[in-house]
């Protein structure tokens, strides 16, 4: 029976594990250092903030796992022979594989600042760094202040966590306004607002110099660059973004460059070993797509398509249109396709946006200057239908289709107020056009043209 | 504004301290001129009885409740052995005049009924006396300081948006200690509510007046809780309106849950019996009404002339026909969380503990056995008391009707429905009763899963497994386990509250009415993986 072994038991090593047993009766073993069982570690910032305890955030019951016939290992590989296929792991056993994956996901980035070794230095990834906060920042009398570096996804939510336990925070970003090198100004702006509304203390075009411990090796405070501003504080947060968990393969022969460098078909330069999920780096960038995606579904699309090629169905990974969500405090956000901010945006994108005059609600839509093709979408506070922008950026509609057709793609709760009218207003105002908005149908929604 | 909260609690803990402790106040006797008034007014015949009553009650010591609830529960006893005996002795002697004579002298009932029936009118004491004050003791400093506790979270809570920080931290909301102590008092409540109502007359007394303004009669034990139901829910429904601020659905469902309470279950009944009508729920459907078809409940609808007709008329409507075909166009959410009166509870004064529900495969099996067995256990019941009703017979299939009855009022009425339903709110989730035992529920179950346009729809591949969908359902479906395979969420257990459309961070749940064609769509592949391998998989 053909032996598969996946390092790393995270959404892509997971699904694919469960995909080839869908399939298949191979053997399958999965190996993990982080923990035994499969977690969603997107859930951890609600373990910290007490909404869920450690256990809700394991999607699968402890059970499954046996019933399935998925053994699983733990431990940390250290090292690939790739010739004799085994692996070795840190207490020096070893395990042969007819076929591998690598799934190892990724590590926070830290930027060679002095004392970022410190204790109390942490990112927010691991099920470790959850267990590192609630040691240094249990709560606010134990930390009286946390830094947070680095202005991304990760950095608000670790803002959002401490702020549940009345921590204060100071908040270095990079650039002048919060993200604004993914996020069109207005949407950057709405947000920079709402972080301060949380009694954060955000500090914009500001860069940490370095880390200070005291005498036991601990966080004592950060000092800013330019400024030199000491700012006291017991956790700094390193939240610059992740990249790629692989150290371990520097001494294989697989072929590495941020991340594992794989083809299509997700193989790497070695028959027999994939790689899969934040870990795997594209060889040729996949449409704007960056060649490392570190996004939970496009680790989940490459679990379920090496399973595919495993079981004998070689299949090419193509991940669809772009799209992605996330939360930034109390702000919902979805986009669908391809808005790039100002400083990124393409000759031919343009922005059509508009923003309510009250409440934390805004969107962009982008399309082609010239053919005013749709090109994609940012919701803020409003929630869209990605099956609808799935089909609509697929078929390439035109902008004006879209906003005749936007009450088809809304997805809010039911008696929530919407605002199609005021949108398509302020766009007719704008460009000069009559589009009359078309109401909401079902048949339109789900006809699968 | 914290101090202003906290001083609501000690508020509302003085109330509800001396509303729990209004159990050991006040004294219990009788003259011997009111006794005999009471014994006339009762019919009672037994001269045996008279003479163990005036024994043990008719006295100037003031006796507490629990003496006298004894006594005057020794007396019915030994007034019904000594008959009893007789009955048997003539019955060997073969003398049946005299042992016919005999039976007008037993009294039926449940002993803590005829005490309670006692006590009322036997109370003295402050909460008799000065019924008004006490309720402001009680009730009004209970209310005042919940109000005082709830609304300064208008500012404490922060911005709208998701309130569950700390929920896993909190005795209250994990199973702590104080989550034990409020299932222990909420149990107790039950057991003394159903089973031994004698003991709390002292809160009956409280509600005389208001209850002689709104029926003209003087308050029972069930006045009580129906006036205890329908405040309990107006506050936590206030602390729903503040928590679920941001979401204009809960907001609506809470307020149609709050006037269905207030309005049909309460005020309607207590006029209508005002009025000499029969007090009638006409939102309480059968099977969950389970004594609808009972015979007393027949013959007094049939008795209470056009209306009493109307209501037969109606309650068999709105089973047959208007639950069904509400359930078919919106999903059983209408009647469970946006209608019923336990659903009501459980959405305002269970929502604290809605994380509490199962989630595991286990649960879902033994829920899926016991409800079942519910419902088949009302509709059995159903059958074989209509089947006697009809004949004139007493029993069918071998079943008595009266004994069946009685188990199922027993057993389910009383112990499913009250002490556990919702006695284990604070460590078992607050659906218990609705999830495991409502036989309506089942029934509506059934047309949501099979014939309904009611679904969750699950946004394309939006979802990252963090799990709050699940957590927050309150009646233990695993969400999750659907969302972030993409499929729609089609269940039968589903109230359509909506809390799992509340929490998510990702915006992947929405509760929707729409075709039934692709309501549950089973997916391999994830939405945004390429087209191809959708198709590759369709052919295999």
């Amino acid at each position: 029976m053909e032996h598969i072994v996946i390092i790393g038991n995270g959404i892509a090593g997971v699904t694919a594990a469960r995909h080839i047993r869908k399939k298949s009766d191979k053997k399958i073993t999965i190996i993990s250092g982080e923990h035994p069982y499969f977690f969603s570690r997107t859930a951890l910032m609600y373990v910290y903030m007490g909404h869920l305890k450690f256990e809700h955030t394991q999607p699968y019951e402890n059970w499954f796992w046996k019933k399935n016939k998925i053994d699983l290992l733990q431990g940390f590989v250290t090292n690939i022979d790739t010739d004799k296929k085994q692996l070795f792991l840190i207490d020096e056993t070893s395990i042969s594989y007819d076929k591998l994956i690598i799934a190892t996901g990724s590590k926070p980035n830290k930027f060679g600042w002095k004392g970022q070794n410190s204790d109390g230095v942490m990112g927010l990834y691991h099920k470790q760094d959850l267990e590192n906060l609630e040691k240094f920042a249990p709560n606010n009398k134990v930390c009286k202040r946390a830094v947070i570096v680095g202005g991304g996804l990760i950095g608000i939510e670790l803002a959002e966590m401490l702020r549940s336990r009345k921590i204060p925070v100071t908040f270095l970003v990079r650039e002048n306004s919060f993200w604004n090198g993914v996020l069109p100004a207005q949407e950057s702006e709405m947000i920079n607002k709402h972080i301060l509304e949380h009694h954060i203390d955000l500090r914009l075009n500001t860069n940490l110099k370095e880390i200070i411990p005291d005498e036991n090796g601990l966080v004592k405070s950060v000092i800013i660059e330019g400024t030199n501003e000491e700012i006291p504080c017991n956790i700094v947060g390193l939240t610059a973004g992740v990249s790629p968990n692989i150290d371990f393969l520097k001494e294989s022969t697989i072929e590495i460059n941020k991340g594992v460098l794989v083809n299509r078909f997700l193989e790497t330069n070695i028959k027999n070993v994939f790689a899969i999920g934040d870990c795997a780096e594209q060889k040729n960038p996949i449409g704007n797509r960056r060649p490392i995606e570190a996004v939970w579904y496009t680790g989940r699309m490459m679990g379920e398509t090496v399973a595919q090629t495993i079981c004998g169905n070689k299949t090419e990974y193509k991940p669809g249109n772009w799209f992605n969500s996330a939360k930034f405090l109390d702000i919902e956000y979805q986009t669908y396709g391809w808005v790039f901010s100002e400083k990124n945006k393409a000759e031919n994108e343009a922005h059509f946006q508009w923003q309510h005059p009250s409440e934390n609600k805004c969107i962009t839509i982008s399309f082609d200057k010239n053919s005013h093709e749709f090109l994609g979408i940012n919701t803020f506070g409003i929630r869209m239908r990605h099956e609808i922008f799935d089909r609509w950026l697929s078929e390439k509609k035109s902008l004006a289709f879209v906003l005749e057709f936007l009450a088809d793609a809304n997805f809010d709760p039911e008696f929530y107020k919407v605002h199609e009218a005021e949108i398509i207003a302020k766009f007719n105002q704008e460009m000069g056009t009559n589009i009359q908005l078309k109401k909401k149908s079902w048949k339109r929604i789900f006809s699968k043209a | 504004m914290k101090a202003i909260k906290y001083s609501g609690l000690v508020i509302f803990l003085v109330g509800f301290g001396i509303f729990t402790s209004a159990v050991f106040f006040g004294y219990f006797n009788f003259t011997k001129q009111e006794l005999d008034s009471y014994i006339i007014e009762k019919g009672y015949k037994s001269e045996r009885l008279k003479e163990e009553l005036k024994k043990s009650i008719v006295t100037d010591k003031k006796l507490s409740i629990f003496e006298f609830s004894s006594k005057v529960r020794a007396a019915f006893e030994n007034s019904n052995n000594y008959h009893n005996e007789l009955i048997s002795k003539y019955n060997s002697e073969k003398n049946w005049d005299k042992k016919s004579e005999q039976f007008q002298y037993t009294v039926f009932g449940k002993p803590h009924s005829l005490s309670y029936d006692l006590a009322k009118k036997a109370g003295k004491g402050f909460f008799k006396e000065e019924p008004k004050l006490a309720w402001w003791l009680t009730f009004g400093l209970g209310i005042f300081g919940a109000l005082f506790f709830i609304l300064p979270n208008i500012s404490l809570l922060g911005k709208p948006g998701i309130k569950n920080d700390g929920i896993y931290f909190e005795s209250s909301t994990n199973r702590g200690w104080i989550a034990w102590l409020v299932l222990v008092y909420l149990v107790v409540f039950y057991l003394l509510l159903y089973f031994m109502p004698d003991y709390v007359v002292n809160w009956t007394f409280i509600f005389d007046p208001i209850s002689n303004v709104l029926n003209g009669g003087n308050a029972s034990q069930w006045f009580v809780y129906g006036f205890l139901y329908c405040v309990i829910m107006i506050l936590m429904g206030i602390r729903m309106y503040i928590k679920y601020r941001n979401n204009k659905y809960q907001i609506v469902r809470t307020t149609s849950v709050l006037f269905f309470q207030i309005v049909f279950a309460f005020l309607i009944p207590e006029i209508m019996t005002s009025l000499n009508m029969p007090g009638y729920d006409f939102k309480s459907a059968f099977p969950l009404d389970y004594d609808f078809f009972f015979e007393w409940n027949i013959k007094s609808l049939q008795s209470s002339g056009a209306i009493g007709v109307f209501i037969l008329v109606w309650g068999i409507i709105l089973t047959l026909i208007i639950v069904p075909v509400m359930v078919y166009f919106f999903g059983k959410r209408w009647y469970c969380s946006w209608v019923c009166g336990c659903g009501g509870l459980a959405e305002t004064l269970g929502d604290p503990y809605r994380q509490h529900s199962d989630k595991s495969l286990n649960a879902w099996k033994f829920e899926r056995w016991l409800i079942h067995s519910v419902l088949l256990f009302s509709l059995l019941m159903t059958i074989v008391t209509l089947y006697c009703y009809f004949s004139g017979t007493s029993s069918f299939l071998g079943i008595k009707s009266q004994w069946i009855k009685d188990a199922y009022s027993f057993l389910i009425g009383a112990w499913f429905a009250g002490v556990i339903g919702t006695g284990f709110y604070p460590i078992f989730g607050n659906r218990v009763w609705c999830r495991f035992g409502c036989p309506l529920a089942a029934y509506l179950g059934f047309i949501q899963r099979f014939k309904s346009r009611f679904r969750i729809t699950t946004n394309g591949g939006q979802c990252i497994s963090c799990g709050n969908c699940s957590t927050y359902c309150e009646q233990g479906i695993d969400v999750r386990a659907y969302a972030q395979k993409g499929e729609n969420i089609v269940r039968s257990s589903c109230v359509g509250c909506g809390i799992c459309s509340a929490v998510c961070p990702r915006g992947v749940l929405k509760l929707e009415n729409g075709p039934e064609k692709g309501r549950i769509n089973p997916t391999e592949i994830l939405l945004g993986n390429d087209i191809d391998l959708i198709k590759l998989l369709n052919n295999q």
